[in-house]
C-alpha cells in the first residue's frame, strides 16, 4: 500500500452525524464488478447525491463545481456507522477522497479505510464545528500532516487524532499480510497449544456428524 | 503462596484465549475459530487470488448464500444475471478452496447469523467473523463475534488471524423483569434509544442483568444482534445454563464427556465479580415498554404510546437538523401521536428476528385474524421453515393474507431483490431503519415480532398489548 504522510486537497462538508455506509453506497449497487477503470466511483452517495430519479440535487457538496476534485470530507460524529461493507471505502477511495475527517468514525468502517489507505481522523467535536465553519463557502483547500497529526486551514491549525497502530500502518503502508507471515511461527505455537487446552473448538467435518434431524 | 489473579471479566477471558502475540505498538495478532463467509465475501476472494495464495483453514471457513438468495420461486432458475453472479460466485470460491458450502438448495441453508448457532458450529468460548456487521449475534452465546471488511476476510481466509487492537469493555445490566408483551427487540431498541447509535464506539458490550439472564438464547441473540446499531462491534452474554441446554446436541456441537468437559469450561468464562468495565450503564426491566423507530436511525426510537418528535423544541442543533430531514422522508409531521402512523407493508425476517420464537409470537397475533396490508414472512433459517410449518404457522400467515417465503437476508438488506416501492411504509422485525434500506425511498419502522404483526392487524402501528 502507498504510504499516507501528508496532503493538501479541497475538503467538503457534509454537516451531517451518522452517515451510515448504506448512504455512501447503496446496498443495491454492491453487486457489481469493481473492475471498471472507474471501480465504485459512480456510486459513491448515490442516492444522498440524487434529487429524484437521476438529478443531481446542486445543493450536495460533492456536486458542486467549487468542490471539484476534493480529495477531503469533514462531517460530523459516527461517520460510516452501520454495515460493514468495504464498498464504501471503495466508493471513496476510486472518487479520490483520502482523509475522512469526523469527531468519531464508525469502528469498521476505520479498519476498512486504514485497509485501503484513506485516513480516518477524529477532531474533537468543538473544534469540528469550528472547522466544517470554515469549509462552508465551498472550494477551501485543507492540509492533512499525518506526522504531526496536524489539519491546517488557511492560518488556522487544528490537531486530530488517530490510533497510533493506525499512524503506523498508514506513514510507512504496510501490508497485514507481509507483516503476519513474520509471525508464522507463533501461530504454529498458538494452535499446538490451543488444541490441548480447548479440544471443544474444532469444527467437525459433515461426515463426523452424528444428528441429521436438528432442532431450531 | 500463589498470588491471586486479578477478576476477569467475560470478554478479558476471550481475548487471553485468543491473543498469539501482541505488537509493541499494541496490536494483537487474534486466532480466528469460526470464519462465516456469504455472497458478498468476493472481493476479499479476489484478493486471495490476486495473490496466488491458499485458504489457511478451510475446515474452520464455511460458506453459506444467504444475501442474495431469493425468497420467491427459489425452485425457479434466477434470472437477474447480477445475482446470478453472486451466487455462482460464492459456490466457485467455496468448490476452488475447499470450503464447505450451503447452497440456497441445501437444508441447512439459513441466514448464518440463524444457521451458526441452530447448528452448532457457533459454541462459547470462540471467536466467530464474517464479513457482516450482525456477526455480533452469535455472542449470544458467549462468543467474541464481529464483523469486518472484505480486507481483513482476505487477511482471515489466508491466515485465519486478524490484528485487532483491545476495545473498551461496556457493561449494560438490565435488571428486574420485562412486563408481558416485552421482548429482546424492546430492550435493544431501548438501549440504543439511551445510547444513541454512536454510543458504543471502540466498545465490546457485555449485557448482564436478571432481565438478560431471563431471556431465552433466541432473545439473547437478538439483543447482541442490534449492538452494532449502538456503533459496538459485538455484543456478549455470559454462558449460563440456558447457553449450555441450547448448544447440547446440536449437530457440530462436542457430543458425550467432550460435552460435559467443554461445558465446564465454557461456564467459567462467565465474568469474575469486580471484574473492570471502563463504563456501566443501567437500565429497569420493568420500565421497558413497547418500542418502534420513527425516523431514520435506530436512535430514533419512542415507546409506541409516544408521539413523533418536534425538532422545534430539540435544543442540539445537529440533533434538530436530524429530526427535520427525517420527518420529512419518512412523511410524518412533528407531535403526531405514533399509534396514528399508517402502514403499506410488514416484514418479517432477518437475523434480528426470525427464530422460532419470533415467528410463534407473530403467529399468535394473527391467529384467526387478517393483515390490513400486504407482506412477506421469511424464516431466519430453513430448518426454521420447516420447525414453522410442522406446526402450521405457515398457514396461520397465508390465512392472514401474508406471504410465506424461503430463508435468507431478503427484506433486511433488499440485496436479492426483495423490496418496498418508493415511499412505503413498512412496520419491519429487522435491524435499520436507514434511508432507502428496503429500497429506494423505503419508510421503515423496527419493531418486534408481535408488534408488527399487531400493526398487520391494526394497519397502523400500535400497542401489541391491546390485543388478548
Amino acid at each position: 500500500m502507498k504510504p499516507f504522510t501528508m496532503m493538501r486537497a479541497i475538503a467538503a462538508a457534509m454537516p451531517q452525524a451518522n452517515i451510515d455506509t448504506d448512504q455512501v453506497i447503496p446496498a443495491r449497487l454492491m453487486r457489481r464488478p469493481r473492475t471498471t477503470p472507474e471501480g465504485y466511483a459512480p456510486y459513491l452517495f448515490h442516492d444522498m447525491r440524487r434529487i429524484a430519479g437521476d438529478v443531481l440535487d446542486p445543493a450536495f457538496p460533492l456536486n458542486a463545481p467549487i468542490n471539484n476534485g476534493a480529495a477531503i470530507i469533514a462531517a460530523r460524529r459516527n461517520f460510516g456507522c452501520g454495515s460493514s461493507r468495504e464498498a464504501a471505502v471503495y466508493a471513496l477511495v476510486d472518487s479520490g477522497i483520502r482523509c475522512v475527517i469526523a469527531p468519531s468514525h464508525g469502528d469498521i468502517f476505520s479498519a476498512n479505510s486504514v485497509n485501503n489507505g484513506l485516513l480516518p481522523a477524529r477532531v474533537d467535536e468543538a473544534q469540528m464545528e469550528t472547522l466544517l465553519g470554515l469549509l462552508e463557502r465551498g472550494g477551501v483547500e485543507v492540509e492533512v500532516d499525518l506526522q504531526e497529526c496536524k489539519i491546517k486551514v488557511g492560518n488556522r491549525q487544528f490537531d486530530f487524532q488517530i490510533d497510533p497502530v493506525w499512524r503506523t500502518k498508514l506513514l510507512k503502508g504496510w501490508d497485514d499480510i507481509d507483516m503476519t507471515r513474520r509471525f508464522a511461527e507463533d501461530i504454529t505455537a498458538f494452535t499446538a497449544a490451543d488444541a490441548a487446552k480447548r479440544p471443544w473448538a474444532r469444527l467437525p467435518g459433515d461426515d463426523e456428524l452424528r444428528s441429521s434431524s436438528p432442532q431450531t | 503462596m500463589t498470588r491471586s489473579s486479578p477478576p476477569l471479566g467475560l470478554f478479558d477471558k476471550l481475548w487471553n484465549s485468543h491473543v498469539i502475540t501482541e505488537r509493541e505498538d499494541g496490536a494483537s495478532l487474534i486466532w480466528v475459530d469460526r470464519h462465516y463467509v456469504q455472497e458478498g465475501a468476493f472481493h476479499g476472494f479476489n484478493m486471495v487470488r490476486a495473490r496466488k495464495e491458499k485458504v489457511a483453514r478451510p475446515d474452520l471457513t464455511v460458506a453459506i448464500a444467504d444475501h442474495y438468495v431469493p425468497t420467491r420461486g427459489r425452485d425457479k432458475p434466477m434470472t437477474n444475471p447480477e445475482m446470478v453472479r453472486m451466487i455462482d460466485q460464492l459456490e466457485a470460491n467455496a468448490r476452488d478452496f475447499g470450503i464447505r458450502l450451503y447452497d440456497m438448495h441445501h437444508p441447512w441453508q439459513g441466514i448464518i447469523h440463524v444457521v451458526g448457532p441452530e447448528l452448532g458450529m457457533t459454541l462459547p468460548g470462540l471467536v466467530v467473523i464474517e464479513g457482516d456487521s450482525h456477526t455480533s449475534t452469535h455472542g449470544a452465546l458467549g462468543a467474541w463475534a464481529f464483523g469486518i471488511g472484505a480486507s481483513e476476510v482476505s487477511h482471515v481466509l489466508m491466515t485465519q488471524t486478524l490484528w485487532q487492537k483491545r476495545p473498551k469493555r461496556m457493561r449494560i445490566e438490565v435488571n428486574g423483569a420485562l412486563a408481558p408483551g416485552i421482548t429482546a427487540k424492546d430492550m435493544a431498541l431501548t438501549i440504543i434509544g439511551k445510547l444513541g447509535v454512536g454510543g458504543g464506539v471502540g466498545y465490546c458490550i457485555e449485557y448482564a442483568g436478571s432481565a438478560v439472564r431471563r431471556l431465552s438464547m433466541e432473545g439473547r441473540m437478538t439483543l447482541c444482534n442490534m449492538s452494532i446499531e449502538c456503533g459496538a462491534r459485538c455484543g456478549m452474554v455470559a454462558p449460563d445454563a440456558t447457553t449450555i441446554e441450547y448448544v447440547r446436541g446440536r449437530p457440530f456441537a462436542p457430543q458425550g464427556a467432550a460435552f460435559d468437559r467443554a461445558a465446564e469450561d465454557w461456564l467459567a468464562l462467565a465474568s469474575d465479580r469486580d471484574a473492570a468495565f471502563e463504563r456501566t450503564v443501567s437500565l429497569d426491566g420493568g420500565e421497558i415498554v413497547p418500542t418502534v423507530t420513527w425516523g431514520t436511525s435506530p436512535e430514533d426510537s419512542l415507546p409506541v404510546s409516544g408521539n413523533v418528535p418536534d425538532p422545534a423544541r430539540e435544543p442540539d442543533a445537529t440533533r434538530s437538523e436530524h429530526i427535520r430531514d427525517a420527518l420529512d422522508y419518512m412523511g410524518l409531521r412533528a407531535g403526531q401521536p405514533i399509534s396514528e402512523i399508517a402502514i403499506d407493508s410488514i416484514f418479517i425476517g432477518s437475523c434480528t428476528n426470525a427464530r422460532i420464537e419470533d415467528l410463534r409470537a407473530a403467529a399468535a397475533i394473527f391467529k384467526g385474524r387478517k393483515s390490513k396490508v400486504p407482506g412477506l414472512v421469511s424464516a431466519g433459517s430453513t430448518l426454521v421453515q420447516r420447525q414453522a410449518e410442522q406446526e402450521g404457522l405457515d398457514r396461520i400467515f397465508t390465512e392472514a393474507g401474508l406471504e410465506w417465503g424461503a430463508s435468507g437476508c431478503s427484506m433486511c438488506a433488499s440485496t436479492n431483490g426483495d423490496m418496498l416501492q418508493p415511499g412505503q411504509r413498512a412496520a419491519s422485525t429487522t435491524n435499520r431503519n436507514f434511508k432507502g434500506r428496503q429500497g429506494l425511498g423505503s419508510r421503515t419502522h423496527l419493531m418486534s415480532p408481535a408488534m408488527v404483526a399487531a400493526a398487520a392487524v391494526a394497519g397502523h402501528l400500535i400497542d401489541v398489548r391491546t390485543f388478548k
